[in-house]
């Protein structure tokens, strides 16, 4: 039993570090397609990763990922030519984290629905000065960015996701993790014996944000347009909730699960049925909300649960011969 | 020694006074009975010294320092630290998990995992809960769900604990349990106030009572003293 | 002066329109407690039904009314029926309901702007309805947006007649004002409440087709309509169809004045001056 416990111990971390083995490797011996394929589901699963770590531990819907991705991207688009890519990418993490940071201070009152629908007017309202600024004042609208090799983006996102895997990975078995659950939990209480909730709040939210940013400072290199519209797209808000609700946030890969599924019926999806696609996301959202509350991971565990049980009564009324093994 | 000074502590809601300059000294190592009938500003009170919400008016000095409109977490870090009325327990977290955030962050003093894990479980030992440490909480009945809410209370280090009717729900062997444990969270040298409905565990465990109504200070006194109070009567009575 | 006055009366033009946008929202946040993100979807295809049978057919849009009032109707009554109540039933608690209703209610609106898409295309749609202009005195007034003012009016004033006089209008008040005594009175609250949906959806259904008499209209325009009905409910209140009004006036003006100086911020100007509402009045800018 306890070789089986060592051995189960090891084995996650092991699958972990040939998977990553076997991502680093991949654009030197595939199809420049799957590269491709696999910057856009890397770019969704930072973005469904950053919104559970803030929006699925503590209950805050956000709706502003649209923003803090769209922000990345200009950011490379006004100083793309200035700064070095590693040097722009980082500026693009840091005026999220700020941006961020300011619409969790200003937020700080709203519960529910409030702050979803906040967020969301936030993105909006980005994109609507940005729309007219950059045609009444600026005179030019959209940008060209430097184009970047897709090889280097999917080795920056690559990096970008186990970053932001580890971060969570720590905070969530950190007692900063446990705070952030119990605000989800019952914010009051959590307030009451100490948990300092609004700089808690609003650093994981900001810091959350940062890995957004990133994501969309290097993304930007790929696109040759960018405005307005096409950078503050609150699909960039929307995609990320449902994957990471539809992957499930009671387990660290459930947005992972979510948003690899997610991008890849996506980019089949996209180029030969596009409304196909908006009505497929549409019909998984509302079951998903109906029928799989807890997501793949949810239902992942109930199922092993109630097999455990099963299996359990099954033992007993076998005479109890394998009794030790049950507990 | 004078644990908690209030004076003239107001708090008005629009055009209502939910409470109206109220004055209240709590000794070290007393347990203090805080009635009224509904409605008498009692929770508000609680809601004012722990900073569930601003004051409008008065002074609120705990250990000599001036805690008036403080943050929750701030004051509950001095060592002042209150219950719910409603259990306000975190469902979805374990009895450690939930005791154990108590002890996290409910003083300013860091500590390691081991440390907080060590103080939990004699926490837990304490109130009598080991046994259920890593059942969730929200399995848990609602004697036991109390009792967590009590364990984590405690495990910020109070000086000083606010108990919302703790006995609320509970039948009577189980208010014999709870009278129980709230002595000897006394006898631990932890100053209690506590809102209570049910006379019985008042009468017996508290060494001082004061009665609120419509927000104000009726009466103080010992439990003889106020159990013969003609104006006391008179509110239960006229209700 | 003259220019004051014209945008004051462009202001109460455009707000009759708003308040009927607003009056279906309202009516299914203050009773079913759905804060109904998918509201502009039924708004738009309102205005897409009236649109095609204008184009095609001829008749005269708003005759259109007969037939987008029941075809909203149906599709409002079916989402609740289906999909709301189902998530109410599952359900832990009210303030659970909440959050994940909204969440549904987002997707009930990529289904029906991808239908719509698929139906209407994806181009600015419009027709031209009574485009002249009427002159009193110096005031010159466009003639469609004085007919929508009117409708919008007439409108929200049989609404207010058919929730004040009739058995389902009743009891679908008292079902708002107190669930419970609604129900041991023998009022059937499921039923109720999927109605009450239904009538926010056709509510959604007139005013698109409003909106399709002087606006250009696409298939992706409900979200902007969404937010103008919520601050239209906020500004008025929530329950009320002289809130409504009174609050469609309101942003109508402040929408005239913000455009008179620059026509490209209206838009923004309304998402600012909706999110300052809710900072100031963070917990409940639904206040009755």
């Amino acid at each position: 039993m306890k070789a089986e416990n060592v051995s189960k111990r090891y084995l996650t971390p092991v699958i972990l570090i040939l998977l990553l083995a076997l991502l680093i490797a991949l654009p030197w011996f595939t199809r420049p397609y799957m590269v491709v394929l696999l910057k856009t589901i890397l770019m969704f699963t930072i973005l469904s990763l950053s919104w559970a770590l803030f929006s699925g531990t503590t209950g805050y819907t956000s709706l502003a990922t649209a923003a803090f991705y769209g922000v990345g991207l200009y950011t490379a688009a006004k100083l793309g030519n200035v700064l070095p890519v590693p040097l722009m990418v980082l500026c693009g993490g840091l005026f999220s984290f700020i941006l961020a940071a300011a619409i969790g201070a200003i937020t700080l009152r709203l519960k529910g629905i409030y702050f979803a629908i906040f967020t969301l007017s936030t993105v909006e309202l980005i994109k609507n000065v940005m729309h007219w600024y950059e045609i009444n004042v600026a005179g030019v609208r959209g940008h060209r960015i430097l184009h970047v090799s897709d090889a280097t983006v999917f080795y920056y996102l690559l990096g970008i996701t186990v970053l932001l895997l580890l971060v969570t990975y720590l905070i969530k078995r950190s007692k900063y993790g446990l705070a952030l659950s119990s605000i989800g939990s019952c914010e009051e209480a959590a307030a009451h014996i100490g948990v300092n909730v609004i700089t808690l709040k609003v650093f994981t939210f900001a810091l959350s944000s940062f890995f957004v940013g990133l994501a969309g400072a290097i993304m930007a290199t790929s696109i040759n347009y960018i405005d307005a519209y096409i950078a503050f797209d609150l699909n960039y808000s929307f995609f990320p909730t449902l994957m990471a609700i539809f992957g499930g946030m009671g387990n660290l890969f459930g947005p992972v699960i979510g948003a690899v599924v997610f991008s890849y019926l996506r980019e089949i999806l996209i180029t030969r049925f596009p409304y196909a696609y908006m009505f497929i996301f549409g019909l998984v959202m509302v079951l998903t909300i109906l029928y799989l509350p807890n997501g793949l991971v949810g239902l992942y565990q109930t199922i092993r649960l109630k097999l455990k049980q099963a299996n359990n009564k099954k033992e007993k009324t076998l005479g109890g011969k394998h009794a030790s093994t049950s507990s | 020694m004078q644990v908690l000074q209030v004076e003239g502590l107001t708090k008005n809601f629009g055009g209502l006074r939910a409470v109206d300059g109220v004055d209240l000294t709590v000794e070290s190592g007393e347990i203090l009975g805080l009635i009224g009938p509904n409605g008498a500003g009692k929770t508000t009170l609680f809601n004012l010294i722990s900073g569930t919400i601003k004051p409008s008016a008065g002074k609120v000095t705990f250990l000599g320092e001036n805690i008036f409109g403080l943050k929750p977490y701030t004051i509950c870090r001095k060592g002042l630290v209150r219950t719910f009325q409603s259990c306000k327990i975190f469902p979805e977290l374990t009895v450690f998990q939930n005791v154990i955030l108590g002890a996290f962050f409910g003083t300013s003093e860091k500590k390691s995992w081991e440390q907080a894990a060590l103080q939990t479980r004699e926490i837990l030992e304490f109130v009598g809960l080991a046994h259920l440490s890593d059942v969730p909480a929200a399995n848990l009945t609602l004697l036991d769900q109390k009792q967590v809410e009590v364990a984590r209370a405690l495990a910020t280090q109070p000086k000083l604990l606010m108990l919302d009717e703790m006995m609320a729900g509970l039948n009577p062997a189980e208010v014999e349990a709870a009278m129980t444990l709230v002595q000897k969270i006394r006898d631990q040298g932890i100053t209690i106030i506590m809102i209570e409905h049910v006379m019985k565990a008042i009468m017996n465990i508290c060494g001082r009572i004061v009665v609120l109504d419509h927000g104000k200070k009726v009466a103080e006194g010992s439990p003889k003293e106020i159990s013969t109070n003609k104006k006391v009567i008179e509110i239960y009575l006229g209700e | 002066m003259i220019a004051i006055i014209n945008t004051l009366i462009n202001g109460l033009l455009l707000g009759g329109i708003y308040a009927v946008t607003a009056v279906g929202l309202s009516l299914q946040y203050g009773v079913a407690r759905i804060l109904n993100i998918g509201h502009g979807e039924y708004i738009m295809v309102g205005a897409f039904i009236t649109w095609m049978l204008h184009t095609t057919t001829g008749i005269n849009p708003l005759l259109c009314l007969v037939v987008v009032g029941p075809v909203l109707f149906v599709i409002g009554y079916l989402v609740q029926r289906f999909l709301f109540k189902t998530l109410k039933d599952r359900s832990p608690s009210p303030a659970a309901f909440e959050g994940s209703s909204m969440l549904l209610a987002f997707g009930t609106l990529f289904i029906i702007q991808s239908l719509a898409i698929f139906i209407w295309g994806r181009n600015v749609e419009g027709y031209s309805y009574m485009a002249y202009s009427v002159y009193l005195g110096p005031l010159r007034f466009s003639a469609n947006r004085l007919v929508i003012l009117i409708f919008a009016i007439l409108i929200c004033i049989l609404f207010y007649l058919f929730l004040a006089h009739t058995r389902i209008g009743k009891a679908i008040r008292a079902s708002s004002q107190d669930p419970e005594a609604a129900s041991l009175m023998g009022v059937k609250i499921n039923r109720m409440l999927a109605i009450c949906f239904a009538l926010g959806a056709m509510m959604a259904g007139f005013a698109g087709m409003l909106i399709s008499l002087a606006y250009p209209i696409n298939t992706t325009m409900g979200m902007q309509y969404t937010i103008i009905a919520i601050i239209v409910v906020v500004l008025g209140g929530l329950g009320s169809i002289l809130g409504s009004l009174i609050g469609g006036f309101l942003l109508g003006i402040f929408g005239a004045i913000v455009s008179n100086f620059e026509p490209g911020l209206t838009l923004a100007a309304y998402y600012l001056l909706f999110m300052v509402l809710l900072l100031v009045k963070p917990s409940g800018i639904f206040g009755r």
